[in-house]
């Protein structure tokens, strides 16, 4: 018996090592290439950190990473709080209003990220806005709120609804409340959206592709790049991202160990 | 309780100018031949049922599907163990970190991973197996879908799972259910919003990408978004792109209702607590 668990054990470590792998691959081939003296990216020639030095000097990588970034930051923030406030707003209507509701704000999501670019973009001719960075920003927000709704949404459904209602009946105004009584319940919820959020507007490129004309993000760099061949200094700017990111995380995650430890004893 | 409804007010009216409008517009210039002439009309219909844009929409739907149950198989068992582990909150941040490179890159590097005188191909040489053609074919398409949309399925199922209440799992348990039932009549059950979701996250940008298809099939094959895509920026004509995209639409607003049927039984099932 006992040894029937440590055998499912081991398959199951295993098993996360090798979908781990799967996943880190091509990030591993792509930070090895970063250092890689020639341009192939098939073999790796010789150590060199010219791509690193020349990523620095090249304007048009680093206005299209800042792009990104204040755009990842600002359409991330502003759909966390609106998604947060409307999932819990739309939680309280009664069924006939939510269905709809719910069904529109799924619309960015279900809606093929062309079409969403395309009709964004039909908008934004219609309203006779200059296509740039503000509605390469606006589109952001439009399609990274539905995916905090979808994260919060199953946290307040799961959440008792009487605490809220406690709450109000001892005197504590509606908004209050919800910041002192629901928000920390479903706080990974609201978190994990924002995460979500703003991984998916880094990533994006077809609505950006299609909502910006002359700004460009990223994406759109690579795209644009692709087509000549795409240049190791991409690669670099990727690796540094990646380290960064690693970082941060590592940073945050000391902490977050911390707390659950703590929690862990106590209970 | 009504002021609480308040709260969704602001976003109700950013979703009546950002998304329903859009959608209105994208409708409009599918009926007429805006923007210069907005009488009805259905021509951009039958030149959109064209049997060869169906053929490439039927291809583009079989590759999604297969890349969503290959996510499926493969993202449960990762969320269920994440679930179950000591630091899941930790491992799960492994899982969602390949996110943060962008996609295209990610893309882009599989591409070097695969080519013929790639790493994977070295390998194969190198163990007297000799070259493969890795690259440039549906598989390599697929493989590229499943590997930029893992996660999507990873993450909302982990959330779901790791929400689950243990004492129910403990009850069966009691109730003299073995390891396998328990999964199978509550964690499985319980966990199905979490499915749906993620299977929504999944098969919705694989039935329309066109970038990963565009570079792992080195432009070889068509799928649905390369048509749309080039009815706005190569050919131009915006009434023809906008019937597609409505066909696109409806087929899977058709999916979806299928699922959040499907989703909401399970909801009933267990509204029974």
């Amino acid at each position: 018996m006992r040894r029937n668990h440590k055998a499912l054990h081991l398959i199951s470590r295993l098993y996360m090592v090798a979908v781990l792998v799967f996943l880190y691959a091509p990030i591993l081939v792509m930070m090895v290439l970063s250092f890689n003296e020639g341009k192939s990216r098939g073999n790796f020639t010789g150590f060199s950190l010219k791509w690193y030095g020349e990523l620095f000097q090249n304007a048009e990588i680093m206005q299209a990473l800042s792009n990104t970034l204040i755009i990842a930051v600002i359409s991330s923030l502003v759909a966390t709080v609106v998604g947060t406030f409307a999932a819990y707003g739309i939680s309280q209507m009664n069924r006939r209003s939510q269905g709809l509701v719910m069904n529109i704000s799924y619309l960015p999501v279900i809606n093929p990220d062309i079409v969403t670019g395309v009709s964004l973009m039909l908008l934004f001719i219609f309203m006779r806005m200059n296509l740039g960075f503000a509605t390469m920003l606006i589109s952001h927000i439009v399609f990274n709120i539905p995916y905090v709704i979808l994260s919060v949404m199953p946290r307040i459904k799961q959440m008792d609804r009487h605490l809220l209602e406690a709450a109000m009946d001892l005197g504590l105004p509606p908004l209050r409340a919800f910041l002192k009584v629901v928000l920390p319940d479903i706080m990974p919820g609201v978190i994990s959206g924002m995460i979500m959020a703003f991984t998916l507007s880094i990533d994006d490129f077809v609505i950006s592709f299609f909502t910006t004309s002359g700004v460009q993000n990223l994406s759109i760099y690579i795209y644009s790049s692709a087509r000549r061949g795409i240049e190791p200094t991409v690669y670099a700017i990727m690796t540094l991202m990646f380290v960064t990111v690693v970082s941060l995380l590592l940073l945050i995650n000391r902490k977050s160990l911390g707390r659950t430890v703590a929690k862990r004893t106590r209970i | 309780m009504r002021k609480l409804k308040l709260f969704a007010l602001p976003y109700i009216l950013w979703m009546v100018v950002f998304t329903v409008l859009p959608m209105f517009l994208i409708v409009y210039y599918a009926f007429t031949n805006a923007p210069g002439n907005s009488a009805p009309t259905l021509e951009h219909f039958f030149k959109a049922i064209d049997p060869m844009y169906m053929k490439i929409l039927l291809r583009s739907i079989w590759i999604a599907f297969l890349c969503t149950a290959l996510c499926l198989l493969l993202g449960y068992p990762v969320a269920f163990l994440l679930a179950r582990a000591r630091n899941g909150a930790v491992w799960s941040l492994f899982f969602i970190l390949p996110m943060w490179m962008n996609f295209l890159l990610r893309t882009y590097a599989w591409m070097s991973i695969l080519e013929n005188t790639g790493i994977l191909n070295s390998l194969f040489v190198a163990m007297g197996l000799g070259q493969m053609e890795l690259l440039y074919n549906e598989n390599a398409v697929i493989l590229g879908m499943v590997y930029n949309f893992l996660p999507f399925m990873i993450l909302p199922i982990y959330t779901n799972l790791q929400k689950q209440d243990v004492s129910l799992l403990e009850a069966a348990q009691d109730l003299g259910c073995n390891g396998w039932r328990v999964f199978t009549r509550v964690t499985l059950p319980l966990s199905m919003p979490g499915v749906v979701s993620g299977i929504t996250m999944v098969f919705m940008p694989a039935v329309t990408t066109f970038a990963i298809s565009r570079l792992l099939s080195g432009g070889k094959f068509m799928l649905f978004g390369d048509i749309i895509e080039q009815q706005y920026l190569s050919t131009g004509n915006w009434n023809v792109g906008s019937m597609l995209s409505l066909i696109m639409l409806a087929i899977i607003l058709l999916s979806m209702g299928l699922m959040g049927r499907f989703g909401s039984d399970t909801k009933d099932g267990g509204g029974m607590l």
